[in-house]
């Protein structure tokens, strides 16, 4: 108790200070001096848990030097025709990042416009899968019958390699766009069925019985009880589905063509700008991580436990 | 004997991969209206089986549950359940959790308005309303389970139906709620029927206590009549000789009679 009081003490000196000494410089020196900031119970706190983020810092970081290293050993050691090492690259990105949103007819687009066109059709794709996905998830996880029903069919079609699809795509919709969106929607529907399937399968019988002790309506027993205790699983389904469908859309773009990163890759192939597709290597990854951070911060926004 | 609760022969048979389990047979029993009686026994004894028959969660293989002359066919409302583990939905806030069954029980008849009054009257029957808006999972064990019995209070049922309410909690706590359904149960005139395997328990809070024999195949085999005067108080009974005679005469059923083997 008493180490809070002389702790809020000591923090009231430093913010009445660091608020007077600027106006009065003269007085503070008539005034005894408070105890530094460094050297309050706070101020070791601070350095402690600056200490602690360095220490979490540093292996990540060095992990990262060691492969800037390694790229640059890869990319020296084939001489002229080697790779384009991490600095070229950069240079590189610089150059394409400084104006990403040009226009300069269908084949030719400013980097922004591919990527927002890549998010596009994962987007479209994926929410027609969710829209498909989920209800038919949550009656397979409630009715054994249909559960037993699809089963078949979904372990036969869910190990299919998404590209397989492209070409029935093509097929029925002759059109490269809707092709490529049925691409990204058949090979993201199965994380969500069977994740949305396997938490309604685990509702907690607790849950159930409390359900029926109510007397509760179905409509009830849905909204107050399944689908919050089936989210987590679903948040699940979609994170995963969202990663398929963004590792899906690189290769259909580069079999489309037309806009998209997967699209750009294969036109900087074809003009043999390979830091290009280093680059397009990295963006990939780096929206790939931040569409999965992005809904495991989601998710946990809902895990009530 | 005004019989409002009444159970005729009983029977309740489970289909296992080993074939048939007969958890209870032959059980008979009738609870007046404001009674308080408990199931006491040895796990596996089919007290929980019992209870869950009068929910009406589980429907009996053969024989008759009455409940003001009425067959029980299937759960409902007018006997609700507190669960040994609380059985709050942890997404919703502890008046979220209780407002759920008021509304679902006079939510046809009554306004909004009064609904909340209810819910409110129920969590400040169990001392929680300054924690009303709290999840479930921001309260202790102990809350919980208050919650719990201001769920099940708040739909006013008929019978309330308590499956080893306190079984979960530490003593001290468990000896605090205790306290408090007495004093709950007294206010409410509620009938109550309680499983547990506390004996203390079972002798504080009960008008009579139904002892059941090992299963397979249990059945009651004894029913002792509490006849301690109301209000009881724990410190007081704990030198009062009666308490310990009966005490006494559940410990002698359950540790002599019906020995449980090491298996």
């Amino acid at each position: 108790m008493s180490a809070v009081t002389i702790n809020e003490g000591s923090l009231q000196d430093i913010m009445n200070q660091s608020e007077t000494a600027p106006v009065t410089p003269i007085e503070t020196v008539s005034k005894p001096r408070p105890t530094p900031l460094l050297q309050t119970e706070r101020g070791k706190a601070l350095i402690e848990a600056m200490g602690k983020a360095l220490r979490a810092a540093l292996p990540p970081l060095i992990g990262i030097f060691l492969f800037i290293l390694l790229w640059q050993i890869v990319s020296a050691s084939g001489g002229e025709h080697g790779l384009p090492g991490p600095a070229k690259t950069w240079a590189s990105a610089q150059q394409l990042f400084a104006d990403p949103f040009y226009d300069n007819g269908p084949n030719d687009k400013g980097i922004g416009w591919n990527i927002l066109h890549s998010l596009y059709r994962v987007g479209v794709g994926f929410g027609l899968a969710a829209l498909a996905g989920i209800p038919l998830g949550f009656m397979i996880g409630r009715f054994k019958f249909l559960s037993g029903m699809t089963a078949p069919i979904i372990s036969l079609l869910r190990p299919v390699s998404p590209l397989a699809w492209l070409p029935i795509g093509l097929y029925v919709f002759k059109e490269t766009e809707p092709a490529s969106l049925w691409v990204i929607f058949i090979s993201s529907i199965w994380p969500i069925i069977l994740n949305t399937a396997a938490g309604v399968a685990r509702v907690p019988q607790d849950y159930l019985n409390v359900a029926r002790v109510l007397n509760l309506s179905e409509w009830k027993v849905f909204t107050k009880i399944l689908f919050p205790s089936v989210l987590p699983h679903l948040m699940t389904g979609i994170r995963l589905s969202i990663g398929v469908a963004w590792l899906v859309i690189v290769a259909a773009e580069m079999l489309t063509g037309g806009t998209g990163l997967g699209f750009w890759v294969w036109d900087e192939w074809n003009n043999l700008n390979v830091e290009h597709i280093i680059i397009a290597i990295f963006i990939v990854g780096i929206v790939g991580l931040l569409l999965e951070q992005g809904l495991i911060l989601l998710a946990k926004r809902f895990n009530y436990e | 004997m005004d019989k409002f609760l009444q159970i005729e022969n009983a029977e309740m048979v489970f289909d296992t991969k080993k074939g048939k389990f007969i958890a209870l047979t032959n059980v008979n029993l009738s609870v007046a209206q404001g009674e308080f009686i408990s199931l006491i026994g040895h796990s596996g004894c089919g007290k929980s089986t019992l209870l869950n028959l009068v929910a009406g969660l589980l429907d009996p293989s053969s024989g008759v549950l009455l409940l003001s002359d009425r067959e029980i066919k299937g759960p409902g409302p007018d006997r609700a359940v507190v669960f040994q583990n609380h059985s709050l939905l942890p997404w919703l806030s502890c008046f979220g959790n209780v407002y759920l069954a008021v509304e679902k029980v006079f939510g046809g008849k009554e306004a909004k308005k009064q609904l909340k009054a209810r819910t409110q009257a129920a969590l400040e029957l169990v001392g929680l309303a300054h924690a009303m808006h709290k999840l479930p999972s921001e309260i202790s064990g102990g809350m919980k389970q208050r919650v719990g019995i201001a769920r099940a209070l708040a739909m006013e049922p008929k019978v309330l139906l308590m499956d080893e309410p306190f079984g979960a909690l530490d003593a001290l706590t468990r000896a605090g709620l205790q306290d408090e359904l007495m004093r709950i149960v007294t206010e409410t005139q509620a009938t109550v029927l309680m499983v547990t395997h506390d004996v203390d328990e079972a002798v504080l809070l009960s008008d009579r206590i139904v002892m059941m024999t090992n299963g397979p195949s249990a059945t009651i085999g004894e029913v002792l009549a509490v006849d301690l005067p109301r209000p009881r108080d724990r410190l007081a009974l704990a030198d009062d000789p009666r308490y310990h005679q009966l005490r006494g005469r559940v410990l002698e059923f359950l540790y002599q009679r019906q020995m449980k083997r090491a298996a």
